[in-house]
């Protein structure tokens, strides 16, 4: 799908400038810049309120915003939502968007897109086998770990060239986390994803880098590594305290989060 | 019991109109959250065109056989056509603005039923159809007028459609998608607003084809006839639950037949009150409608 010239591998796939929000006369972002490299993960983090979600949304133009979102060296911002997502996004959001009174099997056939190639079902139901077995099933009496599984196979069935997952493991049992992080970790070795996690253990194991906003501004901006180690930063910037800093280092245990730290 | 099966007869004719104009108004609703007034006027339009067509001004219509076919198709299409523009010249560019969208709808409400009776009067005009139509049938000892039994026809062959259409069809999938959430739906680059086009198309086409057999219902047409029709058409949608194609045809039956039973075997005009009560108790038992749809 990527049409670059080699040469511009380096330049970002999405590159946001400036991008301010303001809903119902109040500003929710005042400025958020935002780079995701043209491959591997880049992680968006920030405690909660800090504009992650809005951001995202104002990236794909679900809420009005003014700025720059280039993607792929085209300026987006006043595409339509579906314009901007058929030019090769997949987007999985924080309520996982999945239609409870559709099957799963109608579930993804709405993210196949007519005319743009054959629907990866292949690559789907063989990171999700459960979501053939599922599929006549209504996705509203899916588990919470299922649900994730339609809208992360979504966003994989039309070879997107980037894909934005709105804390994905959020409110999942440890076990579909790594079950999730496995299949995150899996298309980011074909597909640039931005990472909205709250989790710092999954953002330690997949992201390379990452963005911090703070009260509707990005605050930080440098490779995840770098920022994890530095446990004063990381409890600056994420509210994380030194406990949860030390456990996130680890490395090993996805089910430890951050998000007890936010209350 | 002859005279229960007349009233049933005649309650599902009613509740067959009733569907014709409610599943266009709920699924609009149910899909782009507009409470459209106008779809009476849509109703009425339909009624006008038939009515003009089958009284030998568009070549080939008439009132009989071939060519009254002709003429419900001809009033059904300047309905699907009215609809459309409707949609693209009045609610899109109001996306956004549901208050003056709502005050839109109202106007075409009131315009054209005024339009209408500046141009042809507002007495009822006598509504040619085909003698075929016109006379009875006996059933169980009652005699049935037999246009009953084409609005109940039309009304399934437009309820079948209208499933086929959800169930079976991509645009049909987009629909049902958008009633749930619309937002998502354009995150999966799907164009939601065309689906608006054809949702209205949808409606417009059945709420002209209710007109232009209502017109055989009533055997006249009057300009106030869409308006009428609409408040229990917004009763039977409320109760089958917006956006549910099911759940109006239900209500839309269960409206019919009580109007008609109450008119009948108590004062004439507590049907009407009764179908109020009706809602009351339902919405007061089934907050969300009677299939269970998120109202």
């Amino acid at each position: 799908m990527t049409t670059d010239a080699p040469g511009l591998a380096a330049e970002p796939l999405l590159c946001v400038r400036d991008l301010r929000v303001v809903i119902g006369g109040r500003h929710i972002l005042h400025g958020v810049d935002l780079d995701v490299a043209a491959s591997g993960v880049t992680a968006l983090l920030g405690r909660n309120g800090a504009g992650k979600t809005t951001t995202v949304r104002g990236v794909l133009g679900l809420v009005p915003r003014t700025g720059s979102v280039r993607f792929a060296g085209e300026e987006t911002v006043r595409l339509a939502t579906h314009a901007l997502v058929r030019r090769g996004i997949g987007y999985a959001p924080e309520d996982r968007g999945v239609f409870a009174a559709l099957t799963v099997a109608e579930n993804l056939r709405l993210a196949e897109r007519p005319g743009a190639g054959e629907p990866a079902y292949a690559l789907v139901h063989e990171l999700f086998p459960e979501l053939r077995q599922r599929a006549a099933q209504r996705a509203g009496t899916l588990s919470g770990g299922q649900q994730q599984m339609v809208a992360i196979g979504r966003t994989l069935l039309n070879g997107n060239r980037l894909i934005i997952a709105d804390e994905p493991t959020k409110g999942l049992a440890p076990k579909v986390v790594t079950e999730v992080a496995r299949v995150l970790e899996r298309a980011a070795q074909a597909v640039p994803v931005l990472l909205v996690e709250q989790n710092l253990a999954l953002v330690r194991r997949l992201a390379e880098h990452c963005v911090v906003l703070a009260d509707g501004r990005t605050a930080h901006r440098g490779p995840a590594a770098d920022l994890l180690a530095d446990t004063g930063a990381t409890r600056a910037l994420l509210g994380v305290g030194r406990h949860t800093a030390a456990a996130a280092g680890g490395g090993s245990d996805l089910s430890t989060t951050s998000r007890k730290a936010d209350a | 019991m002859s005279t229960v099966v007349l009233l049933t007869a005649t309650g599902l004719g009613l509740g067959a109109l009733y569907f014709l104009v409610a599943s266009g108004l709920s699924l609009i609703f149910g899909l782009m959250d507009v409470l459209n007034f106008a779809h009476g006027a849509l109703l009425s339009i339909g009624a006008y065109a038939t009515w003009w067509a089958a009284s030998g001004h568009l070549p080939g219509a008439g009132s009989g056989g071939a060519g009254f076919v002709w003429a419900v198709a001809f009033g059904t299409a300047v309905g699907t056509v009215a609809a459309m523009v409707l949609e693209l010249a009045l609610i899109r560019p109001l996306y956004e603005r549901p208050r003056e969208q709502v005050l839109a709808t109202v106007g075409v409400g009131l315009a054209v039923p005024a339009l209408l009776s500046a141009v042809w009067g507002a007495d009822a005009r006598t509504f040619p159809g085909p003698t075929a139509l016109s006379g009875t049938f006996g059933l169980l000892g009652a005699r049935i007028p037999v246009n009953r039994l084409v609005l109940i026809g039309a009304a399934l062959v437009v309820l079948v459609a209208l499933r086929l259409f959800l169930g079976r069809t991509r645009h049909g999938l987009v629909v049902r998608a958008g009633v749930e959430d619309r937002a998502m739906v354009t995150a999966l680059g799907i164009d939601v607003r065309r689906a608006f086009t054809l949702v209205f198309a949808i409606g417009g086409a059945a709420a002209a084809l209710g007109g232009a057999l209502g017109g055989l219902y009533y055997g006249s047409v009057d300009p106030g006839q869409g308006t009428s029709l609409l408040i229990f058409a917004f009763v039977v949608v409320v109760m089958g639950g917006m956006g549910s194609v099911s759940g109006a045809a239900l209500a839309a039956v269960g409206v019919g037949l009580v109007q008609q039973f109450a008119n009948y075997y108590t004062a004439s005009g507590l049907g009407d009150l009764a179908v109020v009560v009706l809602l009351a108790a339902l919405l007061l038992l089934r907050p969300h409608g009677a299939t269970g749809r998120l109202a």
